[in-house]
């Protein structure tokens, strides 16, 4: 408190004042029965979750008005849990309330801080143990200790080593090779150019070996995604429109901002965009970020066609596709 | 004596005959703990971890945490047939096939909500009453380190099913570790054991999210409730309350029938929410590839402020020497948040250096009444609201037919905008409040009674406030701001000028208050 004289003094605890059941034997039967009563539906929400888990079947359905079709297996123990647990909790309460004493008592509290003298002779103590073992002298010892401690400390970071491999050129490298054939997916068939009309869109991977199975890995790498629009719409430079294909552009589907799958293709405006950040790529412009977080546009993939007229890529990625990382050289 | 009432104490002296504990057990039994709604937070915190605890184990008996790839052969048909990985297929199976595994999923995952809101409920409970100040600074430490654990234990723990959505959200992590400079991309391959997303990933965040993460939670939840024990519960000033003592409840019988009923109740709303209210339903998502995506993603809602400030970043990355940094990811990823909950968990100490209090503080300070703090508080909340919201601007953007566009850069704006707004709107409502008080106390309350005074002139009749209200409303002190001057006593010049003018302008604000009522300011009123 502060030191000034306080206009308004502390009136003190107010008085206790009792309640109905303190004071009306009639009141506290009432109270009495309210809290059994309120275990009581304790118990019939109970008997509802054993009923549902024994007997309702775990395919049924029934309509409950503003919900709509229930699964009433899951709705039956769901509500019967609920309640059984929900009143015993207001039994207890209800209990606390009406029939438990309900007078406020005052408890004394100490300041933390020990009387000065024993808080000094502390003090003391510990810095009288501290000389004794010399820390502040022997600094031999000391700069050894710190060495030493610190060295260990690499034994943890040297034993998780083997969590997994260094990166290498992991990061840079995708499964298309000059001559790879665009396969879709799902279903790994080949496409012919003219199987995309003007404004479609495909997902495809790289063809792979009859038999052998994609890695989740390598999708992640992998995926692109091919749009067709009319050679005209396109204000690329030179060597970018080199890469499409009449009018077929190919494109990492991997976000170049932290890697979601860019999905969502809109027809009108020529635009890709990533549904985690809202990154919006301009397909007519190399997939020009023109919106969002991502500071670098997909990756294009070179694209021509093989002598059967399917579509193959004329060479690998040029840039790593997916998010960025340290290693990366962006130039 | 009731048989009960003998029975436990036979049980009462089994136990101090084994332990000597008598006096001990006896003091505490008759420990009083205050009571107001706003402390029941805490307590909400702890039993929805109770309820994880719980419910988690139950889930861990059909869940098989691999990444393994198999073919869905499960009731649910729209995925029969599907190569996914075995992780995705058993959170399938307790979905559909384990009675009451749906159930349990729904409650594990509404209790982990309520945990994190219960947090963040507690954490501006405890900062806008002051309760953070000395001794309980350390209790504030262990609770922001409670909330960061709580943020990482249940992003792990929504990773875990390995649906398209949850896939998406640690494609998201993997490229945050990915981003840091230098040794991001060896991290990440530690991390995933190779290529994302690899087959290591789930096995190894599934140790995390029910060994080592929930036995740290243990550990500091009981550090924690064992300060809160010995150093007795803080309580708001009112009459008989002072920093001496403690008004409440004693624990046995009252407070241990409220607490123990109150478990019971927040178990109950928690089963009634997830037996009415479906949440992540995986099953509509699908299996995850990365090269697919649900359209609409949207993490839980405590990870909804930091994907808002991702959404929001500009697009900006260094490319030099061959190396990319990419700040659009490292500042609204790591930097930011760093910056706020480093800043959050030093508040305690920065308020004591610029109003230089060391002292013990057992009242609680009414909101208020510390006008800089208060809105300093709303500020921060401000900050995360408008974050929030751009992390559901697509989805809002759809429900208000508005343009993401649009949202974006509203929020891009009024993340610098609307804080400080908040903080000077808050300040003033703080004042003003103070004011009322005031008035309150020097005139009373209106009563609506007109009276006519002698000369005609009409006036309202107040009532005068009772010596409690009048008491709760005045007790609070006021401290003036610090005086330091430039030189010290023997006039040599203070080192560190630029600090000490921080402190005295952070003082001089913290110290702006509507003087409270006086002896003069009553003497004054009674002349008239
Ligand atoms: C503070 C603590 C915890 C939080 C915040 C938390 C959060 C979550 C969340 C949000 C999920 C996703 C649930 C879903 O929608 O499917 C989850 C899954 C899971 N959790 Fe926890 N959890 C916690 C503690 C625990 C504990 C202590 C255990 C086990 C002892 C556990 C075991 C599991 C398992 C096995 C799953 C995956 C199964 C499934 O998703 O159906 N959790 N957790
Ligand atoms: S991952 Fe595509 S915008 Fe962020």
């Amino acid at each position: 408190m502060s030191n000034e004289i306080e206009a308004i003094q502390d009136p003190g605890l107010p008085a206790h004042v009792h309640r109905e059941a303190d004071v009306d034997p009639i009141a506290e039967k009432r109270a009495e029965r309210q809290v059994a009563i309120l275990f009581a539906i304790s118990a019939l929400g109970t008997l509802l979750l054993i009923y549902s888990y024994v007997f309702v079947p775990q395919d049924l359905f029934i309509f409950v008005p503003v919900m709509g079709d229930q699964n009433a297996h899951q709705l039956g123990l769901g509500l019967g849990m609920a309640i059984s647990l929900f009143f015993i909790g207001m039994g207890a309460i209800q209990w606390a309330r009406t029939l438990m004493p309900d007078t406020e008592v005052v408890a004394h509290r100490h300041e933390f801080r020990s009387p000065e003298n024993e808080r000094e002779d502390f003090v003391k103590t510990v810095k009288e143990r501290a000389g004794t073992a010399g820390l502040g002298r022997r600094s031999l010892i000391k700069k050894s200790l710190g060495a030493a401690l610190g060295l260990s400390a690499l034994t943890p970071l040297l034993l998780l080593r083997d969590l997994g491999p260094v990166p290498s050129k992991e990061l840079e490298k995708t499964s298309w090779k000059s001559g790879t054939r665009l396969v879709t997916d799902p279903g790994n068939r080949p496409i012919l150019a003219s199987d995309l009309e003007v404004g479609a869109v495909a997902q495809v991977l790289p063809a792979i070996a009859e038999g052998t199975e994609r890695a989740l890995s390598d999708i992640g790498k992998d995926a692109v995604l091919l749009i067709r629009l009319r050679p005209s719409d396109f204000q690329l430079t030179p060597e970018k429109f080199a890469m499409t294909h009449d009018g077929i552009i190919a494109f990492s589907k991997i976000c170049s901002h932290m890697g979601c799958a860019v999905a969502l293709y809109e027809q009108q405006t020529k635009h890709l965009l990533c549904p985690c950040h809202q990154s919006t790529f301009d397909v007519t412009r190399g997939a020009k970020v023109i919106f969002g977080p991502a500071a670098r546009p997909l990756p294009q993939l070179d694209i021509t066609i093989d002598s059967e007229g399917y579509l193959i890529a004329r060479a690998p990625f040029s840039e790593p596709v997916g998010p960025s990382f340290w290693e990366r050289n962006s130039q | 004596m009731t048989k009960a009432e003998k029975t436990l104490g036979s049980v009462a002296n089994y136990v101090d005959e084994r332990t000597g504990a008598a006096a001990w057990m006896k003091k505490n039994l008759t420990k009083v703990f205050p009571d107001h709604w706003s402390f029941m937070l805490g307590e909400v915190c702890l039993y929805s971890f109770v309820i994880l605890l719980l419910s988690g184990t139950f889930l861990t008996f059909w869940f098989d945490p691999s990444q393994r790839e198999v073919t869905y052969e499960g009731t649910y048909a729209p995925l029969q047939g599907l190569k996914m990985s075995a992780a995705y297929a058993s959170t399938l199976h307790i979905s559909f096939e384990v009675r009451g595994g749906l159930l349990m999923r729904q409650i594990h995952h509404w209790a982990a909500i309520i945990f994190m809101a219960a947090i963040v409920g507690h954490l501006l409970r405890v900062f806008f009453t002051g309760a953070f100040r000395k001794p309980r600074e350390f209790n504030w430490i262990l609770g922001v380190g409670l909330l960061t654990l709580g943020i990482v234990e249940g992003f792990l723990g929504y990773s875990l099913p390995d649906d398209l959505l949850s896939g998406t959200g640690i494609r998201i992590a993997e490229a945050i570790i990915q981003a840091l400079p230098v040794v991001g991309s060896y991290l990440a391959f530690f991390a995933f054991g190779g290529a994302f997303p690899g087959e290591s990933f789930i096995p190894r965040i599934f140790t995390v999210h029910v060994l080592l993460l929930p036995g740290a939670f243990l550990a500091l939840i009981t550090i924690h409730l064992m300060l809160v024990w010995y150093q007795k519960h803080t309580q708001f000033p009112g009459p008989g309350r002072t920093e001496k003592n403690v008004v409440g409840y004693p624990l046995m019988p009252t407070y241990m029938a409220k607490a123990g009923g109150f478990f019971f109740i927040v178990f109950g709303v928690i089963a009634f929410l997830s037996a009415v209210a479906s949440i992540n339903p995986i099953w509509l998502y699908g299996p995850y590839t990365p090269g697919q995506i649900s359209a609409g993603s949207q993490p839980d809602w405590y990870m909804g402020w930091l994907d808002g400030l991702v959404r929001m970043a500009p697009p900006l990355e260094t490319h030099a020497f061959g190396h990319t940094i990419s700040w659009n990811i490292l500042i609204p990823g790591l930097i930011v948040p760093g910056i706020l909950f480093t800043g959050m968990a030093l508040y305690p100490f920065i308020e004591s250096w610029f109003t230089g209090d060391k002292r013990e503080h057992h009242l609680l300070d009414r909101p208020r009444n510390a006008p800089n703090r208060t809105a300093l508080g709303v500020m921060s909340l401000t900050f995360m609201m408008v974050s929030l919201i751009n992390g559901g601007n697509d989805i809002i953007a759809t429900h208000f037919s508005m343009t993401i566009n649009q949202i974006m850069w509203g929020t891009r704006i009024g993340i610098f905008v609307l804080p400080p707004l908040a903080f000077i709107i808050t300040k003033r409502l703080c004042l003003s409040l103070q004011r009322a008080d005031r008035d309150l106390v020097l005139h009373g309350t209106e009563t609506g009674r007109l009276l006519r005074l002698a000369h005609g002139e009409f006036v309202e009749v107040h009532a005068p406030i009772s010596a409690e209200k009048a008491w709760t409303l005045t007790s609070h002190e006021q401290l003036p701001a610090l005086e330091l001057s430039e030189t010290d006593s023997r006039g040599v010049r203070r080192p560190g000028g630029i600090k000490n003018k921080l402190r005295l302008r952070l003082s001089k604000a913290h110290a702006v208050a509507v003087p409270k009522v006086s002896a003069d300011d009553l003497k004054e009123i009674e002349h008239h």
